[in-house]
């Protein structure tokens, strides 16, 4: 099981991959938005993705959780 | 070097509202101090405690963080102009800087625009508009789009034609955002879809034009200063390849690339580009300069104070915005167009809050902020010790901008600079600045905007 969590504050732009979705390392699960940066959230692993903890729109802090895979 | 000063027509605004914040609204801020021009300053609650907003004659709360809400927001922006009876309005860089409508509703309210007239922003805020205007009038454009790009199937018709790679760029565009580069079909498809998307989101215009890539290139930018009588002068050249996601990091005057014939056919190609349009004040036209050919391209024209125009200022010692206002009000320059000098180099280091590495972002909160100071040596800043640098806007904390006879005395001096600088208690790039000044190719002055690319492999 791998936990991905946010590398800084950040705005959730758009969430690209669904709870369910089988995922392979280095797809795009969320794209966040910070300082007018666009910044993808990458897979880190492949796996289902048994959790996501985001939605666009949410502001997030330096350590939440965005997803999980198993 | 103080430029002369010998107005026949001395008039300048008495009074300047700056829609902007950080680093550039605290500069304007501080010219405008300097000349006895009472400055206003606008902020957002996020920016409550920054010096632009302590360094102002008076300040004016605009609005919640979001910069739609605040430094976006014409009508509260137009609504603390009035209630501080300002005369004029600067918008420095960004937010509403190229909005021409935002331009027109300045001047509908009685209001000096401190910048050109709402057409010449209109003409050149539309990049295939730009292009095509600028080819009109005999300055070099890349091989590309005549009009916007109907969908991917166009665009892979027009690839065929331009040749691969190509660039993929938001006609109404800028900042680098939505722009990539195709090597061949497969890529310009998948492309396509993400530049639109993209210019749809950031610039409410799906426009994308279509560019020949030009693989290893200079990105060199002349400034340009349109005067009241109607002359459009240049001011020399900046270097600004030092680029990461197509953002300028680190610029240079004069260009390390440019010898004296080609400086005189670049700055009069841009004076060219500034008269096309009736240009007024200090705007920049960027060009792309091929390395292998030596042929330059005009790129854009941004239509307002650049953000690397400290480096400018260093070489001639002319303060653009104190032109900037003299111009606004119908007034002289306070230099003589004719006859004025550009001395030794200059060198600008931009202070981001991001990872030295990957250059992501890093918002948090200063706990220490020692700038380097001495001769040739100048920061502009927007923050400082006790601040906290939100996410809400750009990762722009201050830049570092040194001066010397020659490039090598620029160097060392830089280097000395950025060991000077202590900034703790949230990450920098400060430790890619130190690692570029090390860096051979910079050094040499012989390279491209492939360099931090090279840096980070």
């Amino acid at each position: 099981m791998a936990e991905i969590r946010a590398e800084m504050v950040a705005n959730v732009w758009k969430v690209v991959a669904a709870e369910g979705d089988s995922v392979t390392d280095g797809d795009t699960l969320v794209i966040l938005e910070s300082m007018k940066m666009e910044i993808p959230v990458l897979a880190e692993g492949s796996g289902t993705l048994a959790r996501l903890a985001v939605a666009e729109g949410d502001v997030i802090q330096e350590g939440d959780l965005i997803a999980v895979i198993e | 070097m103080p430029a002369n000063s010998v107005f026949v027509n001395s008039a300048l605004v008495n009074s300047v509202l700056v829609a902007n914040r950080g680093e550039i609204a605290r500069r304007v801020i501080r010219t405008a101090r300097r000349l006895g021009v009472r400055a206003v300053a606008v902020y957002s609650q996020a920016d409550a405690g920054l010096p632009f907003v302590a360094e102002a004659d008076e300040a004016v709360l605009i609005g919640p963080p979001p910069a739609k809400d605040s430094y976006l927001n014409a009508e509260a922006i137009l609504a603390a102009a009035k209630q501080t009876q300002v005369e004029a309005i600067h918008p420095g860089y960004g937010f509403l800087a190229e909005n021409a409508r935002f331009a027109e509703q300045v001047t509908d309210a009685g209001l000096i625009w401190v910048g050109p007239p709402p057409d010449a922003i209109e003409q050149m805020g539309d990049k295939i508009k730009a292009r095509n205007l600028m080819a009109a009038a005999g300055v070099p454009v890349a091989e590309g789009s005549a009009e916007p790009v109907a969908d991917e199937d166009a665009a892979v018709a027009l690839a065929d034609q331009i040749g691969y790679p190509v660039m993929i760029k938001a006609a109404a565009g800028g900042g680098g955002i939505g722009m990539s580069v195709a090597a061949n079909e497969q890529q310009l498809r998948s492309g396509f879809a993400t530049a639109r998307s993209r210019a749809e989101r950031f610039f409410a215009s799906p426009a994308i034009l279509l560019e020949r890539y030009i693989a290893r290139a200079r990105h060199v930018e002349v400034q340009i200063l349109g005067l009241a009588d109607g002359r459009v002068i240049a001011l020399g050249e900046r270097d600004c390849s030092v680029q990461r996601r197509h953002q300028k990091v680190a610029e240079e005057t004069p260009s390390p690339g440019v010898d004296q014939s080609l400086r005189e056919r670049m700055l009069a190609a841009a004076v060219k580009a500034g008269q096309t349009v009736g240009y007024l004040g200090a705007g920049t036209v960027e060009c792309l300069l091929d390395t292998e050919t030596g042929e330059f391209v005009f790129l854009e024209m941004n239509t307002r104070l650049q953000v690397e125009h400290p480096v400018t200022e260093m070489v001639t010692g002319i303060d653009l915005v104190e032109q900037q206002l003299r111009v606004a009000a119908g007034g002289d320059v306070s230099f003589d167009p004719d006859a004025f000098l550009a001395e030794g180099c200059a060198l600008e280091l931009r202070v981001y809050a991001e990872d030295p590495v990957r250059f992501l972002p890093r918002p948090g909160t200063i706990t220490q902020w020692q700038e380097p100071s001495g001769p040739g040596v100048r920061v502009d800043a927007g923050y400082a010790a006790g601040n906290t640098v939100t996410p809400h806007y750009d990762p722009l904390l201050a830049k570092l901008v040194v001066s010397a006879a020659d490039r090598a005395g620029v160097l060392a001096r830089a280097r000395e600079a950025v060991t000077g600088f202590a900034v703790a208690g949230l990450t920098t790039n400060l430790p890619f600045h130190a690692e570029l000044l090390e860096s051979a190719e910079f050094c040499s002055g012989n390279y491209d905007t492939s360099l931090v690319g090279k840096l980070r492999t």
